[in-house]
């Protein structure tokens, strides 16, 4: 057994600790981030459909959780989360083909997600607001 | 010849050999969730505060309950994937199977609950 504990001696590749905090990195988190939250928030997605599958009464039901201020809440913050990783798909689509690889394009980019995200979300909640 | 070390191929570790689909289908799936997700807004944005007459009255509709299905199905494919590669980053063992195998039931329940739903508006039910 030449090799035993190899395993456990192989070096670690660095983590997170010791990045810098620059956009593209607090982007690139963001976008894993919001990807997870959009994952349990498929949960409020189904909840919605089958309480209109399932009659006027669950659907009231649903309709005082989503009008409540816990439901406005995560429906905010669902739209955020919903806007942000489109974005952030769309930069990495962008990069899938080799384009806006460069440091400063990079940046532009991770910049523009963020901004395009909050902007995009304020103009949806107006336009929401003004239907509701 | 094998290039693999002595010790990985005592492991047995190593290509699944499925690497690459996973990379592909999280593309093609980004790529569709472009505009499903634009739809998706859209529909809920015109929807809210509306009574349960009209908004089991538009997603009856065909085109869109046939557009609803697709924002399901194939957000779920994508989420799925997107999970799975944080489950491999972050946990490892008997920890990692777990979570991999509920990753899989959590979006498979999730889109059966959701495309019965769609279908049993569409269909009148």
């Amino acid at each position: 057994m030449a090799n035993a504990g190899v395993e456990t001696k192989r070096p670690l590749s660095p983590h997170i600790q010791i990045y810098k905090f620059i956009p593209t990195y607090l982007m690139s988190g963001f976008h894993r981030v919001t990807g997870a939250l959009l994952y349990f928030g498929t949960l409020l997605v189904a909840a919605w459909l089958v309480a209109a599958a399932a009659g006027p009464d669950y659907f009231a039901w649903a309709s005082w959780f989503f009008e409540s201020w816990l439901g406005w809440l995560a429906l905010l913050g669902y739209t955020w989360a919903l806007m942000h990783h489109m974005l952030g798909g769309i930069r990495h689509l962008i990069w899938d083909t080799g384009a806006m690889f460069d440091k400063q394009s990079a940046t532009m980019l991770a910049y523009a997600t963020l901004a395009g995200s909050i902007t995009l979300t304020v103009l949806i909640w107006i336009v929401g607001l003004l239907v509701y | 010849m094998s290039m693999r070390a002595p010790l990985g191929r005592a492991l047995g570790l190593g290509s699944a050999r499925d690497g690459t689909g996973s990379f592909w289908h999280m593309r093609l799936t980004s790529i569709a969730n472009i505009p499903l997700t634009i739809f998706f807004v859209w529909i809920v944005v015109s929807l809210v505060g509306s009574p349960y007459e009209e908004v089991v009255a538009t997603l009856s509709s065909p085109l869109v309950a046939i557009a609803m299905t697709l924002v399901i199905v194939l957000a779920l494919i994508h989420m799925k994937i997107g999970m799975q590669e944080i489950i491999v980053d972050y946990a490892h063992g008997g920890t990692k199977f777990v979570l991999l195998i509920l990753n899989t039931f959590f979006s498979v329940v999730i889109g059966a609950a959701s495309v019965f739903a769609i279908l049993k508006i569409g269909f009148g039910g």
